[in-house]
């Protein structure tokens, strides 16, 4: 394996493997055991665009495990402005770094760099396209939350139009043989032809425009931001978006163990009330985008996870 | 109207290339394929829409005093996947060639989604489409992994 740039790129077995690694340092990733597994690495981190979360996580990470980061910086200071074509910024990077996390607003960019460089490349998200990072802790959390990803019912819910975290973990659930339920305005509603992928590879996949008559028998409700300057007139947005906003008191009829997911970051679309449920997990979820990205960077620089860490679980 | 008679709408070449059997209609798309344009300075005849039993009807191509060659033939398989190639020696038939569609198009089109990587035409990198399935023809982007829609893409000639 050379780099992660879409969830074709990893088994099923690797997914569950790095899975497990992760789960192993979680006290690393905590701070309550320092591992310096990559001690003398360099990650180098390109994002083209902005990003908190991913771009610090991926810093957390490998600081955790005693490497080091350098940073691209602002794009707008930086020799992408000048004209530098993306082969030649990887070209230079590559000569700084063991490994490189990207984020670039072009579909492809992940893969383009991965054919110019040397070193493995991790897709941060490129343009509408991959975003398979997110993807392996959002299945991390899922796993955590229910101790399996087999067979579970999964609601996503918001802009399934735009949202490459949604496409790429559709993809990797009916790997699992989960049940996908998609609620979303029609005007956001998921592609027709990533629809007609996952059908043709056998999933079972119900689109609805009803987020809250879903949400009973489900064992995620994964929830997504809907933007407003996706829509024509503010009373539209207002009138799509007041249907897929998730209050406490709409969960009274929800398994015990379902749990409610998020990119992040909301807007309105969880109401702070949910927040104290037991249902809560976006939170956790952000957090865990530091302990995979710990074991997909120990993945790709064929760095073991010892089977016992001091602290962790066996 | 028999197959000779297509022939002699045009004359017997002495030295050259033949391209048979083009779907009716692509013929000047195959010249644009292969770059022969205005400034091509050898002698290039073309019919257009003549009977064929195989086809129904199709287009020909005489290219004079120049021998295509394999990789620049291959470029066709996206417009004429089944035409018949002749290499003409001395007035006779000296070499037969089929166009070959091989696992993936490079450097002949350009990606058709306007957000992919490639369309930056700086971008050193070839253009690389994969061939998911020959019947019916479809084509993936290597990079951006968005199915090509094949009216479109002859547009995109590199």
């Amino acid at each position: 394996m050379s780099g992660l740039i879409t969830m074709d790129d990893l088994s099923n077995e690797e997914i569950l493997s790095i899975l497990d690694d992760a789960e192993r340092l979680l006290p690393v990733a905590k701070g309550e055991t320092y591992l310096p597994l990559l001690q003398g690495k360099i990650l180098g981190n390109l994002f083209f665009e902005p990003s908190t979360r991913t771009r610090m996580s991926f810093e957390t990470a490998m600081k955790r495990l005693g490497g080091d980061v350098v940073n691209l910086g602002d794009v707008k200071t930086s020799s992408v402005v000048k004209g530098e074509t993306l082969f030649d910024t990887i070209q230079m990077v590559d000569g700084y770094t063991d490994i490189i996390a990207m984020r670039h607003p072009r579909q492809g960019a992940a893969q383009y760099a991965q054919d110019a460089a040397r070193v493995p490349i991790l897709n941060g998200g490129d343009g509408a396209g991959h975003h398979p990072t997110q993807t392996m802790l959002d299945l991390f959390t899922i796993r955590q939350a229910h101790g399996t990803l087999e067979g579970l019912k999964v609601v996503l819910a918001g802009d399934l139009r735009y949202g490459r975290t949604v496409h790429s973990l559709s993809h990797a659930l009916i790997r699992f043989g989960c049940e996908l339920v998609f609620a979303s305005p029609s005007l956001l509603k998921m592609p027709a032809e990533i629809v007609a992928d996952l059908t043709n590879h056998g999933a079972k996949v119900v689109e609805t425009e009803a987020l809250l008559d879903s949400l009973d028998d489900a064992d995620v409700v994964y929830m997504t931001r809907i933007q407003k300057e996706r829509f024509a007139d503010e009373d539209e947005y207002a009138k799509v978006a007041g249907a897929y906003k998730l209050h406490a008191s709409n969960l009274d009829g929800a398994k015990e163990n379902m749990i409610i997911m998020h990119p992040l970051p909301r807007v309105d679309e969880i109401h702070p009330s949910v927040d104290a449920t037991r249902h809560a997990r976006y939170f956790e979820q952000a957090f865990n985008g530091v302990v995979a990205r710990m074991a997909l960077l120990c993945r790709l620089l064929n760095i073991e996870v010892p089977a016992n860490i001091p602290g962790g679980e066996a | 109207m028999s197959q000779e008679h297509n022939m002699r709408r045009v004359t017997a070449i002495r030295n050259g290339t033949v391209i048979d059997h083009i779907p009716a209609g692509q013929a000047m798309r195959v010249l644009e394929m292969l770059g022969i344009n205005k400034r091509t300075s050898v002698p290039v005849s073309m019919v257009m829409n003549v009977p064929s039993k195989k086809m129904g009807t199709k287009d020909i191509i005489k290219v004079e005093d120049r021998e295509l060659t394999q990789d620049e033939l291959n470029r066709l398989a996206l417009v004429a996947p089944d035409a018949h190639v002749a290499i003409i020696r001395a007035y006779s038939v000296a070499e037969k060639m089929t166009i070959e569609l091989g696992e993936e198009v490079t450097n002949v089109v350009q990606c058709t989604f306007t957000n992919c990587i490639t369309t930056n035409l700086r971008e050193p990198l070839p253009h690389r489409l994969k061939v998911v399935s020959r019947e019916p023809l479809e084509l993936r982007c290597h990079y951006c992994g968005r199915p090509q829609d094949l009216e479109e893409l002859v547009h995109n000639l590199l």
